[in-house]
């Protein structure tokens, strides 16, 4: 029997197509991806994303332990409420997992992966040795994503006077505590929003208020191609325990501000960084087919400097053609990909196609 | 469960096939396979005048999932394909039966009508599927 989220019957009730989602029952779309795709770009979509794991980390070594195992520095949250994406690393130097942490008033709470979620207890746990902390799976909390450049109105209106004014004042990547709800302006999908983290018995009826309000709800083949085109990475498909931060764009949320901050994975990133610098790790970019044809996840590239790997690739609804993520040898000018039995040339940029409903790569 | 008009011939790889008065066939892709593929992104079809085998696959579609070929029925000649696709592809999610048809062909040997199933055969095809 598969798991369910407080939601279930909402996506049932919406005529959701349930698909098996690492033991959840989830939702892949309502009828059209591209349709809700658009939706997100141009007005407002919801997202169930409860099957992510929350976890709390309290204590009085919860700083201490969070800026050890994790490679960005939970140090830059000076408030209750802000946010950091960050990666945590095995002691080679790989990425376990991605995740999300928010400074809350008991401590620290942790947004991870849904298939990475025993995983990730277990090694949060085994590295507690030396540290006063306690961690806590937060199985009863529900998390749903509002998102699209209506997002914020929209929940101005489903909040109370006071709460309203509150998320308007915050900034990308900040959030707050409203009582037992955390409400942050973080996301997947490159257009202004919020994330609630609620607790499950509250999630139907803020559900069914943004549904009566016009919000559309989103499943998780338009999740998919919302953050392809934001360019944020999926774990398992850029990253994975066999891949290094610096082979998945994440240079920058590494912290290597405190030279005297010891974090797990450290000495391999520095490693890394030499092996990269003489071409013998690849990058993340991005791949752009301008014309009919599409790249697909899995598919090997052929660069004017070696081999390389489609790790997301797909349609862009909003720019209606094919894009992709892909890791590629460091010193690649030139790409060509097999569409089809066919040799075509792919263009390389930037990985980051799409922000506010615009295209941002040249 | 997916709509499968009763007055149409289907293959196994999910064409159906409407035979006309003036004798020509109309080719498009089942409601059931449309909505296996998800939202329909670009379709690629024969060109007008080609001569094509039964089994031959013709067209490709690729969806925002997979791309996907598609397989000409019969034998024979295609005299008209549904250009209005190459611009809407979503047509064929939206319509499968009436507006998303891909091609019509004059066909060569009516016999290969035989080969394909009927509405029952095929309903029960997709359900073991």
């Amino acid at each position: 029997m598969n798991k369910r989220t407080p939601l279930y019957q909402q996506h049932v009730n919406h005529e959701g197509k349930i698909i098996d989602f690492c033991g959840w029952d989830m939702p892949v779309n309502y009828g059209s991806q591209i349709q809700e795709h658009n939706s997100v770009r141009e007005s407002a979509g919801i997202f169930d994303v409860s099957h992510m794991t929350v976890i709390d980390v309290s204590g009085e070594d919860a700083r201490g332990y969070l800026r050890y195992i994790l490679a960005n520095d939970v140090a830059k949250l000076d408030k209750v409420g802000q946010a950091l994406y960050s990666a945590m690393l095995n002691h080679d130097g790989h990425v376990l997992d991605d995740l999300i942490v928010y400074r809350i008033k008991s401590g620290y709470r942790l947004v991870t992966n849904c298939a990475t979620r025993q995983k990730d207890l277990r090694w949060l746990i085994q590295n507690t040795d030396g540290f006063r902390v306690s961690i806590q799976e937060k199985s009863r909390l529900a998390i749903i994503a509002i998102h699209g450049p209506e997002s914020i109105t929209k929940c101005c209106e489903l909040l109370s006077t006071e709460n309203a004014r509150m998320i308007r004042e915050l900034k990308y990547f900040q959030g707050a505590e409203a009582g037992n709800w955390l409400i942050a302006r973080t996301g997947y999908t490159g257009e202004l929003g919020l994330e609630f983290i609620i607790p499950d018995e509250d999630a139907p009826r803020l559900w069914d208020q943004s549904i009566e309000l016009g919000v559309t709800p989103i499943g998780l083949g338009a999740r998919d191609t919302l953050r392809l085109e934001a360019g944020m990475n999926l774990y398992g498909q850029e990253m994975d325990e066999s891949i290094s931060p610096l082979s998945a764009n994440m240079e920058k949320t590494i912290a290597y501000e405190h030279p005297n901050r010891e974090f797990i994975g450290k000495p391999a990133l520095i490693a890394h960084s030499e092996l990269q610098k003489a071409g013998k790790i690849p990058v993340l970019k991005g791949l752009v087919l301008e014309k009919r044809g599409m790249l697909r996840t899995g598919q090997k590239v052929l660069t004017d400097s070696g081999e390389g790997l489609i790790t997301s690739g797909g349609f862009s609804p909003t720019l209606k053609h094919s894009i992709a993520l892909a890791r590629i040898p460091v010193s690649s000018s030139s790409c060509e990909v097999e569409v089809r039995g066919i040799s075509t040339p792919v263009r390389i940029v930037e990985p980051n196609f799409v922000r506010f409903g615009k295209r941002v790569f040249e | 469960m997916s709509n499968i008009p009763d007055d149409l011939k289907y293959a196994s790889t999910h064409e159906w096939i409407s035979v006309n008065e003036d004798g020509l066939v109309t080719v498009g892709i089942s409601d059931h396979a449309q909505e296996a593929l998800g939202d329909i992104v670009f379709v690629e079809l024969p060109e007008a005048g080609a001569s094509v085998n039964s089994k031959e696959e013709v067209a490709v579609v690729e969806s925002v999932k997979a791309a996907s070929d598609i397989y000409s029925p019969l034998t024979g000649e295609v005299v008209e394909i549904n250009e209005s696709l190459l611009d809407s592809p979503e047509t064929v999610n939206a319509s499968p039966y009436e507006l998303g048809w891909f091609f019509k062909i004059r066909m060569e040997n009516e016999a290969e009508l035989d080969d394909l199933m009927n509405s029952e055969s095929y309903s029960e095809y997709c359900d073991n599927e």
